[in-house]
């Protein structure tokens, strides 16, 4: 039993330090900074500038929980506020379905039917020309698959708050509106900030369903409607195919390392500020 | 009672589900002294002092039949906006619950839901407030605090003043000194019996010896019936009741 739990616990130590060793020999030839801040992605030269799948990344993520947040948030506090019990539980297993469906299919669906919307209503609702392979189509199938995630959180969130507290605002004289906006929104702030911490981290890493509907196109997106490249994507697509063309291997590794240092940091502080609020109540 | 009755309770009924929390209960509360509703746990005090101002509506499956007077307003059946209802009413919890923010906005609050916004009565209002509840000496350097790093005891203290600022009628207090230590315990009684001058108090307790000492009027009750009520007087010295002599003699719990 001790032996798994050293595993367990080595694991995600294991892992950083093999990528980090994995990507040294990049980082031997050229400096971290500007492989960071570099847009110029030409492998047969020797050029590995991340940034444009940086930038996807960052534009994905950042997208799908402007979309999702909200969402999540305000059904959070309708199925714990003011729902009929059995709604709750009626939703939860629908939350977890959710949650446990493959990301493929995520990803299929998107292209049947986020992509054709984009192209076909969306863009020219706004004037612009694509072909829905996009930014603004990962980050909205990121953000279905994302909200089963950060709604289960939100509900566990709000469950924690305790009734008292409702009742002492109430008594109090404020509405159930007041109530909730000034009272319980901020006392659960810190646990709504690590859902959405959770979520991001969550987000920031998902591969399959994203690459098939973001278009993979590696120059820095101009706009919502251009196709990206999102880090998971580089790596996916990329390894297993990349000849003999040096480096790029280390590169990738590289790209990993980013990719798991951020997914990391996010998921820490989450998990803080959630040991926060638990303190707090 | 020869004091005039603030709250007039008939017939009250409460359950959740099949299960019956409250039973047929008929009590007058009189104004401006403390009652003090005693009885072992789970016989439905705390129940009955949320339904005094309706907190039972929280809870969508306990069914609530009878009439509850307050001035001659029957709670149960009126058309009169809950909010202010319950501005009438100042509630303290078992343990204090300060609202998520700093010292001086746990006071002005209840004011500022209440359309009192003036940054200049509001600073007065919370002053005073704080002062009635002995409170003020200790905060006054720090009313930007989040309240949550005061002690439990001055927690609750804030709490009796949150509610104290919303100049309600009638204080309803569950247990207030349950988590506390003994010095703020005896703050809060002494705070209390100080308060009757102005407000209709009713307290649940367990602990008898505090119903003693504070006591004017005393409501017992048992497994969701009140077995007998009168002055604090007739219930200690002369309880007519079998089932209130065994628990005075201190014989269940």
């Amino acid at each position: 039993m001790i032996i798994g739990l050293v595993i367990v616990i080595l694991l995600p130590f294991i892992l950083g330090i093999g990528l980090y060793i994995k990507s040294i020999l990049l980082l031997e030839d050229q400096s971290l900074f500007q492989l960071l801040f570099s847009g110029d992605w030409r492998p047969l030269s020797g050029k590995f500038g991340f940034l444009p799948f940086i930038i996807s990344s960052v534009w994905v993520t950042t997208i799908a929980l402007m979309i999702a947040g909200p969402i999540c948030l305000l059904t959070a506090v309708h199925l714990t506020q003011y729902a009929k019990p059995w709604v709750l539980k009626l939703m939860q297993p629908v939350i977890d379905i959710l949650a446990g469906i493959p990301s493929v299919i995520f990803g299929v669906w998107g292209i049947l039917v986020i992509v054709p919307f984009i192209s076909d209503y969306l863009a020219p609702f706004l004037g612009k020309q694509t072909s829905g392979y996009s930014i603004i189509a990962g980050a909205i199938v990121l953000a279905v698959m994302v909200i089963p995630f950060i709604l289960n959180i939100l509900i566990e969130v709000f469950k924690t708050l305790p009734d008292e507290l409702k009742e002492a605002s109430l008594s109090l004289g404020a509405t159930k509106w007041q109530t909730i906006k000034l009272v319980l929104l901020r006392k659960a702030f810190p646990g709504v900030i690590s859902a959405f911490g959770l979520g991001v981290s969550r987000a920031f890493g998902e591969t399959i369903a994203v690459l098939m509907v973001v278009g993979n196109v590696a120059s820095i997106p101009k706009g919502l409607f251009q196709p990206g490249y999102p880090l998971p994507a580089l790596i996916a697509n990329n390894y297993g195919e990349m000849l003999s063309i040096p480096l790029y291997d280390s590169a990738l590794m590289l790209a990993a390392l980013v990719l798991f240092v951020v997914v990391m940091l996010f998921n820490m502080g989450s998990r803080f500020a959630i040991s926060r609020l638990e303190e707090k109540v | 009672m020869e004091d005039r009755t603030k709250i007039k309770i008939k017939d009250l009924n409460l359950s959740i589900g099949k299960q019956k929390i409250l039973k047929d209960i008929n009590l007058e509360i009189p104004e401006k002294k403390i009652t003090v509703i005693l009885g072992p746990s789970g016989c439905g005090k705390t129940t009955l002092l949320k339904s005094l101002n309706r907190l039972t509506d929280l809870y969508p499956d306990m069914r609530v039949s009878g009439n509850i007077m307050i001035d001659n307003v029957d709670i149960l059946h009126t058309n009169e906006d809950i909010t202010l209802l319950r501005q009438k009413m100042g509630l303290l919890s078992q343990r204090p619950y300060p609202l998520p923010m700093n010292i001086y906005n746990n006071v002005a609050f209840g004011l500022r839901i209440s359309g009192r916004k003036k940054k200049r009565y509001l600073d007065k209002r919370v002053e005073h407030y704080l002062k009635m509840a002995n409170l003020w000496d200790e905060v006054k350097d720090r009313l930007k605090d989040p309240a949550s790093a005061l002690s439990i005891g001055q927690q609750q203290r804030l709490c009796l003043a949150r509610g104290l600022a919303v100049d309600p009628d009638i204080i309803l207090a569950d247990e207030p000194t349950s988590a506390l230590d003994p010095i703020s315990s005896e703050a809060i009684e002494k705070k209390f019996v100080e308060l009757k001058q102005q407000y209709t108090i009713v307290m649940v307790t367990h602990v008898l010896r505090q119903a003693r000492r504070i006591a004017d009027y005393v409501v017992f009750m048992y497994l969701g019936e009140i077995i007998e009520q009168g002055t604090a007087s007739e219930v200690f010295d002369n309880p007519k009741q079998d089932m209130t002599k065994q628990y005075l003699k201190g014989s269940f719990n």
